[in-house]
């Protein structure tokens, strides 16, 4: 049999009274996580330079501090940090905002920088919007090979950096649309 | 290390769909970047960490009271493209009440609140890869993205398969609703098949007498020939 994937349709206004309601689902680092923890300041901005009002909806899906993701299909999976939740949900607020309490991934099959897989959900998008977040800075990201896809004028876009003043904070902004527009991957 | 297939044209929305006007500042214009499918793709979260209730697929028992509207059964399958069925994924939905009105602060239809319902649910599928809800039938409401536009009534489905590339959010229709033509979040899906798919079928073999009427709604993942699951008990 071979079956055509069901269309997808947006998110819509109202999702956050059914996806959105554990706000735990913002800590992927619990007690005793190893690793660098971090939090990760995502904010959602349009095409007009306006933040999303508090109707787009972050996902986050990443290996643990040792590179490891907690799935099957994972060799080293048996082996991953009890104390780390490769899931995170979120809903922005009012300017656009979230944020993760996580840890730095480690590198993933050997040859990829420290990565956090995207999903970006709103209204106003009819599917999801996939993107990666990278570390500014760190020496790994000359070799990646998902990185060495993207126009090197581009690959900033994907970069989180570390926020003025804030002990452990990276920031990254997600641009849907116009001058610096996030780079989005096709999966 | 199996890639999933890419998508087929016309099968998906386009981001940028003018006739529904949020996209137009909020669809990305420039062209996506492929990615080859690797681990950070081809695995994806197991879902254990939102307990799930032992009436959470039944959205008229949230309350003391039964809510208003006209009960229904919503049921189907989540298979995966070889027609398989996906056991332990999540499936959650949302909606409007019998009015057309979400429990959600901000949304103003001057349509009436129903106290006992929420309109909220979730489920993992079994084995089979079947779920099954039983609800009320939401209804149709404004929605100003044009003069006079009434979205057709919907369910908002929510679903994870066997890996982050198969996520889903998606909505299912009613049959036989005469807004479905005029929908442009529908219509954002070109293929007419494919916007079908999203459309449920009443059935009369889930029906249940002098209870509820059954729609069927099958949803299919992205994803083929999945890797034996393995349970690793934390």
């Amino acid at each position: 049999m071979n079956l055509t994937p069901s269309a997808s349709q947006t998110v819509g206004p109202f999702f956050h009274y059914a996806l959105t309601t554990n706000a735990a689902l913002g800590i992927l680092a619990g007690e005793g996580a190893q690793g660098e923890r971090l939090r990760l300041v995502f904010r959602v901005v349009d095409g007009e330079g306006a933040p999303t009002p508090a109707d787009s909806m972050i996902e986050l899906w990443q290996a643990d501090a040792h590179g490891r993701y907690g799935h099957a299909l994972d060799s080293q999976s048996c082996n991953a940090d009890p104390n780390f939740c490769g899931f995170g949900r979120l809903e922005t607020d009012s300017n656009g905002t979230c944020i993760f309490e996580t840890v730095k991934p480690g590198s993933c099959g050997g040859l990829q920088a420290p990565h956090i897989n995207v999903a970006v959900f709103a209204r106003g998008l009819l599917k999801q919007l996939h993107t990666r977040v990278y570390f500014d800075g760190e020496a790994l990201n000359a070799n990646d090979p998902v990185l060495a896809l993207v126009p090197e004028d581009r690959r900033t876009t994907l970069m989180a950096k570390p926020t003025p003043g804030q002990a452990n904070t990276w920031s990254i902004e997600i641009r849907l649309q116009g001058e610096a527009e996030t780079v989005f991957f096709d999966l | 290390m199996n890639e999933y297939p890419r998508m087929k044209p016309g099968s998906q929305p386009e981001f940028l769909s003018p006739g529904y006007k949020s996209t137009i500042v909020r669809a990305p214009l420039r062209p996506l970047i492929a990615l080859p499918h690797t681990l950070s793709e081809l695995t994806g979260p197991v879902y254990g960490h939102n307990p799930i209730g032992p009436t959470d697929n039944d959205l008229t028992l949230h309350f003391a009271e039964p809510p208003q509207g006209e009960r229904i059964i919503v049921a189907g399958r989540i298979l995966d493209e070889d027609g398989k069925g996906v056991p332990n994924a999540m499936v959650e939905l949302w909606q409007a009440n019998a009015a057309g009105r979400y429990q959600h602060k901000r949304d103003n239809h001057p349509a009436p609140l129903d106290p006992n319902f929420l309109g909220a649910g979730r489920m993992i599928t079994d084995q089979d890869g079947n779920y099954r809800f039983v609800t009320i039938k939401p209804g149709a409401y404004p929605w100003r993205n044009h003069h006079n536009a009434w979205r057709p009534a919907h369910i908002h489905f929510s679903l994870f398969g066997t890996a982050f590339v198969s996520r889903l959010v998606t909505q299912m229709y009613f049959p036989n609703d005469p807004l479905l033509q005029l929908d442009p979040v529908l219509h954002s899906v070109r293929d007419k098949d494919a916007q079908e798919r999203l459309v449920s079928q009443f059935d009369l073999s889930m029906t249940e007498p002098e209870w509820a009427l059954g729609y069927r709604f099958d949803i299919v993942l992205r994803g083929r020939k999945a890797t034996p699951f393995e349970e690793h008990g934390k």
